[in-house]
């Protein structure tokens, strides 16, 4: 069977999006998206770990007993995690203090297990690498999304540069306090997700159940 | 999907097996140890210089050079680092206050102290000997402002950081804390700069040369007389707070640079 490479990297962006779609990785989407330069690195971070550990967990999910795999995936997840938190330390040591502890909850982040357990215990490396690329790419995606919005409206700056003048150095803007602050990040998230099925109805979940009305009990009086 | 690659490449029993799940668990601690470590030791290097240079921008920042003008290599030629023994106050020759790691010293029983826990105000159980002062001067050396490393418990982690004092010993140019674990938003406010900025100009001594600071839940009156030794508490943290409180009132009293203070005192008046 021949694996449509292009598909599995692209359909996680807008139409299996593990946030927009599958509503996972919130806690982190809501924490690191106040300015652009935390938020993107921590969408390489993700992305690197969620590719890689596909990749890895694909390549023993024939060696692993059914009985320890969730603790196998874990123990690649979490070494992955911390050396990619090491890198970061290493390279960008200002950013790393800002995301503080939200590379070493990568670990817990449901996209990275998740896609463990849903794609690469059952596919090749390859194609299980690409898919945990294109989950990536489609938490960046969101992510980017909110925090541009974040970064604009909330400190009128673009990684860092201003972009609106801001009333308190003598400009026009009075920048939005809310945005800066985590429960924005869910108003967000909550819009993208109105917007996004929207435009494309066939993501709106079925409703689990339906109220059903029960005639009037008849009383003799 | 591809075949499934041969399993008698790593065991003859079967997959399910205990012998194997045993075999399986062995095999993938070890290769995760060796990547864990391996990086862990391989990138130490980078992120200790990338630490020490961090500590220096620091001490510039909380000194407030950046904001007369200077640039950061100025700003560095007007920085005096030395060793003092916090015991007497006396300038100790012979450690490099460059390389000097506040923290590992603070754990390291060679030179540090155990301090009671009465004494122990800042929750840091040890205290170490010697510890670096930076002291900031002008164009022609004269002495403008004192730097001094501090540090307490919050309510997570130990919060490092800078006091930086005016000439008078008195007043407070800025407090910054570098590294710290406080939770992002509520205790991690101790990084706003809007908070960081009420410290300055406070007063931490009275008439008297007692240590009266003071941060507060009532909402700080700047015209009273004790408006200027009290600074408003973060909102949502209340133990971060207090902790910033008790590290001033530890590092400023006779166990933390009281020794140190009152000499200097005396050499200025």
């Amino acid at each position: 069977m021949s694996y449509q490479h292009k598909k599995i990297i692209f359909e996680p962006i807008v139409d299996n999006n593990p946030v927009i779609l599958q509503v996972l990785g919130i806690c982190s989407a809501l924490a690191v998206t106040s300015k652009l330069s935390t938020t993107i690195t921590m969408c390489l971070a993700l992305t690197i770990v969620t590719a890689f550990s596909n990749a890895a967990i694909s390549l023993v999910r024939n060696h692993t007993p059914s009985s320890i795999r969730i603790i196998v995936q874990m123990t690649i997840i979490s070494s992955l995690v911390i050396v990619t938190d090491q890198f970061i330390k290493a390279y960008a040591f200002s950013i790393s203090k800002d995301l503080s502890v939200f590379v070493g909850l990568i670990i817990t982040n449901c996209i990275v297990m998740g896609r463990a357990e849903a794609y690469a215990m059952k596919h090749p490396p390859f194609p299980s690498f690409l898919d945990g690329l294109g989950n990536g790419l489609g938490y960046s995606a969101l992510l980017m999304v909110v925090g541009v919005i974040r970064e604009l409206f909330g400190s009128g700056s673009l990684f860092g540069y201003p972009i609106l003048p801001l009333d308190r150095d003598g400009g026009w803007y009075v920048p939005n306090g809310l945005l800066l602050l985590p429960p924005s990040a869910f108003f967000l998230i909550g819009m993208i997700i109105w917007v996004v099925r929207s435009w494309k109805p066939a993501q709106v979940e079925q409703p689990e159940y339906k109220i059903y009305h029960a005639p009037r009990p008849e009383v003799a009086s | 999907m591809s075949a499934p690659e041969s399993d008698s490449a790593v065991s003859a029993a079967p997959v399910e097996s205990a012998r194997r799940t045993l075999l399986v668990t062995l095999v993938l601690c070890l290769v995760c140890s060796v990547v864990v470590a391996g990086a862990a030791v391989l990138l130490r290097p980078i992120q200790e210089t990338n630490q020490k240079a961090d500590l220096i921008r620091n001490v510039i920042a909380v000194s407030g050079l950046l904001k007369e003008g200077l640039t950061e290599e100025q700003a560095l030629k007007r920085i005096d680092a030395h060793m003092i023994e916090l015991a007497t106050g006396d300038e100790v020759k012979g450690i490099d206050p460059d390389t000097f790691n506040i923290v590992k010293a603070g754990k390291d029983p060679e030179i540090s102290t155990e301090l009671t826990r009465r004494e122990d105000v800042a929750g840091i159980r040890r205290e170490p000997r010697y510890l670096p002062v930076y002291r900031i001067v002008g164009t022609n050396g004269e002495f403008k402002k004192l730097i001094l490393p501090v540090y307490g418990y919050g309510l997570w982690s130990t919060m490092y950081g800078f006091l930086a004092l005016e000439e008078d010993l008195r007043t407070v140019q800025g407090l910054r804390f570098y590294q710290h674990a406080e939770t992002p938003g509520l205790g991690g406010e101790i990084d706003n700069p809007k908070w960081r900025a009420q410290w300055t100009g406070k007063v931490l001594f009275d008439e008297n040369w007692k240590v009266q600071i003071e941060v507060t839940k009532v909402a700080v009156d700047s015209s009273s007389p004790e408006g200027h030794h009290q600074v408003d508490a973060l909102a949502g943290a209340t133990i971060t707070s207090r902790g910033v409180e008790n590290t001033l009132k530890f590092w400023l009293s006779d166990k933390g640079y009281g020794p140190y203070l009152s000499r200097l005192r005396q050499e200025r008046s």
